[in-house]
């Protein structure tokens, strides 16, 4: 679970590096999954092409059964520093599981992961369970995770936009409060790769906005490499450099769509949409009882996640 | 002045209750009592085998206790039987176990009740001086580990996911236990044990605001209920350990309603 990358190219994964134009016709030809696209102008925080930051964790072949059930069959995935990659997938499909697996919280029945050595990690699960029996200020809790400074804690505090609650139980903390203090938990560790396993659950709207802004800033502030689990298909951060679709295979990967111009979005939340992007997704392939991707109707179509 | 005997069993008695209520504390998080109850029901079959075998029975004491917070962590992992069933199982296994082995074994040379439920009057010298070895031991190492201790009773993923030792700290927990009941059985008797590690804890919790002064409050508890239940006992004419479990239980009691008042805050 030890060793470097060197950072070659990155696009050594199946799973990254898409051009847009690849998946043009993918509605009509595809052997896996397709996506609409509407053609849209690169926005200035998003890049084009693939970072070139080290790569932080790296798994390949990814395989896990569970109860004679497939979890995850042969999945690839790179996080290289600096970039944002977003997976998506319907509920079940794995994405948990990938994300323990990437973690080192349970091994993979096959397949590898590699870290960066010494690579610090945040991490944001999906569920925080408070444990009442334990009284526990916010500011204790944010120094479970590293030993910091008073100061600095109200600085993470204060950038996850939760600055007044040091000194409050986190027992009597609102779910959105404890979603921001458990960031502001994984920030003062000072990351190099930031897991967020559905990081919008629990809070409003306006906090997904202000939370999807704050990830985007951390990415292009301190070079961070950013996991993003949703299992929302239609909405994606704008500033993902990838989307990586899984059920429990890897179904298509490639350079989200951004809605800031998408009508709905922007009655929805307005200013605030901005900070979304769409990433329509169709699946036009079915899945057997056991999850096993049935064989596409069509042949042909370019998606490499199979090759 | 006091007597001899009695200034030994002060220092037993208080020891044993700011030794435990650290613990406590941990145990209390991590929802281990009965845990705790059944690592201090092997202590008994621990005597048993000190005895037949000849050895130190505090040392007996601790084997034991280790061999069954390693069967109740491998058996454990199976899903069939749940937790506190399997608890169930062991506990009374072990408490059965070391009656029967007692009787076979030891004869005459056991005072049952004693084991049992503890004799602190009649706590020697060097009963003192195990206390005191183990009770530093068992403070040092909570001291030393209990960074990792409070994260992962906390959440446990969390505190794996960065990088502490989370099975680390659970056999950890478990030695500790082993150790304490080691130390704290001939004072307060296997039975009672558990209750110098969660009333105390108990007792502490709604007048702490983190985990570390859970741990002091807990531990001032532990001592001064000790000394109060000990003059309970010298006063009335009546058993050292249960009166000191009576003043504890009161003062955790009071505690709880008290918070409840409040609103469960």
């Amino acid at each position: 679970m030890s060793g470097s990358k060197s950072n070659s190219g990155l696009g050594a994964s199946a799973s990254s590096g898409h051009a847009q134009g690849q998946h043009s016709h993918a509605h009509s030809s595809h052997e896996d999954c397709g996506h609409h696209h509407e053609p849209m102008p690169a926005r200035g925080s998003r890049r084009a092409s693939a970072p070139t930051g080290e790569v932080l964790v790296s798994g390949r072949g990814m395989t896990m059964s569970r109860g004679g059930r497939n979890i995850l069959d042969h999945v690839d995935i790179d996080i290289a520093a600096g970039e944002i990659v977003t997976l998506i997938g319907p509920n079940g499909a794995g994405k948990t599981s990938l994300v323990r697996v990437l973690l080192g919280l349970e091994p993979p029945d096959a397949g590898t992961v590699t870290r960066s050595p010494g690579l610090v990690v945040g991490y944001v699960p999906q569920r925080f369970e408070r444990d009442a029996a334990i009284p526990m200020t916010v500011q204790r809790f944010l120094t479970l995770g590293a030993r910091a400074p008073r100061d600095r804690l109200q600085h993470c505090l204060e950038e996850v936009g939760a600055g007044g609650i040091a000194d409050r139980q986190l027992a009597q903390l609102s779910g959105g409060e404890l979603q921001r203090v458990v960031l502001a938990r994984a920030l003062v560790r000072e990351p190099k790769l930031l897991v967020l396993d559905e990081p919008a659950r629990g809070v409003d709207h306006l906090g997904e906005a202000d939370l999807y802004a704050l990830i985007g800033r951390l990415r292009d502030e301190r070079g961070l490499g950013v996991l993003l689990v949703s299992h929302d298909l239609h909405v994606v951060m704008a500033q993902s450099d990838r989307v990586l679709c899984i059920n429990r295979h890897v179904c298509c990967h490639g350079v989200p769509e951004t809605v800031a111009q998408h009508p709905e979005y922007v009655r929805l939340f307005g200013d605030a949409a901005r900070a979304f992007g769409i990433y329509q997704h169709h699946h036009d392939h079915a899945h057997g009882l056991g999850g096993e991707p049935l064989p596409p109707i069509a042949a042909g179509g370019g998606d490499k996640s199979h090759a | 002045m006091l007597e001899p005997f009695l200034v030994r069993a002060l220092i037993a008695a208080v020891g044993v209750g700011l030794v435990a209520a650290p613990l406590g504390c941990l145990v209390v998080w991590r929802r281990m009592s009965y845990f705790g109850a059944t690592i201090a029901h092997g202590g008994l079959l621990g005597v048993a085998l000190g005895l037949a075998l000849e050895i130190d029975l505090t040392l007996g004491v601790v084997v034991v206790a280790l061999i069954i917070g390693g069967l109740l962590v491998g058996l454990g992992r199976q899903r069939i039987v749940p937790a506190d069933s399997l608890l169930g199982i062991l506990s009374h296994a072990a408490l059965a176990g070391g009656i029967v082995a007692a009787s076979r074994l030891a004869g005459q040379r056991l005072d049952l009740m004693g084991y049992l439920f503890g004799d602190v009057l009649a706590v020697s010298n060097s009963d003192l001086a195990w206390l005191g070895v183990g009770g530093a031991l068992v403070l040092g190492v909570i001291a030393a580990l209990w960074r990792t201790l409070v994260a992962v009773a906390v959440h446990e993923e969390l505190a794996q996911a960065e990088g502490l030792h989370v099975a680390r700290a659970e056999a950890a927990l478990v030695v500790l236990l082993a150790l304490t009941v080691a130390i704290a059985m001939k004072i307060v008797g296997v039975l009672l044990i558990v209750a110098f590690l969660v009333m105390p804890a108990a007792a502490a919790r709604p007048f702490a605001s983190t985990p570390e002064a859970m741990a002091a409050i807990a531990a001032v508890i532990g001592g001064v209920g000790a000394a109060l239940g000990l003059w309970l006992s010298m006063s009335a004419d009546v058993p050292g350990g249960p009166a000191i479990v009576l003043v504890l239980s009161a003062a955790s009691l009071c505690a709880i309603a008290w918070s409840a008042r409040k609103g469960g805050g």
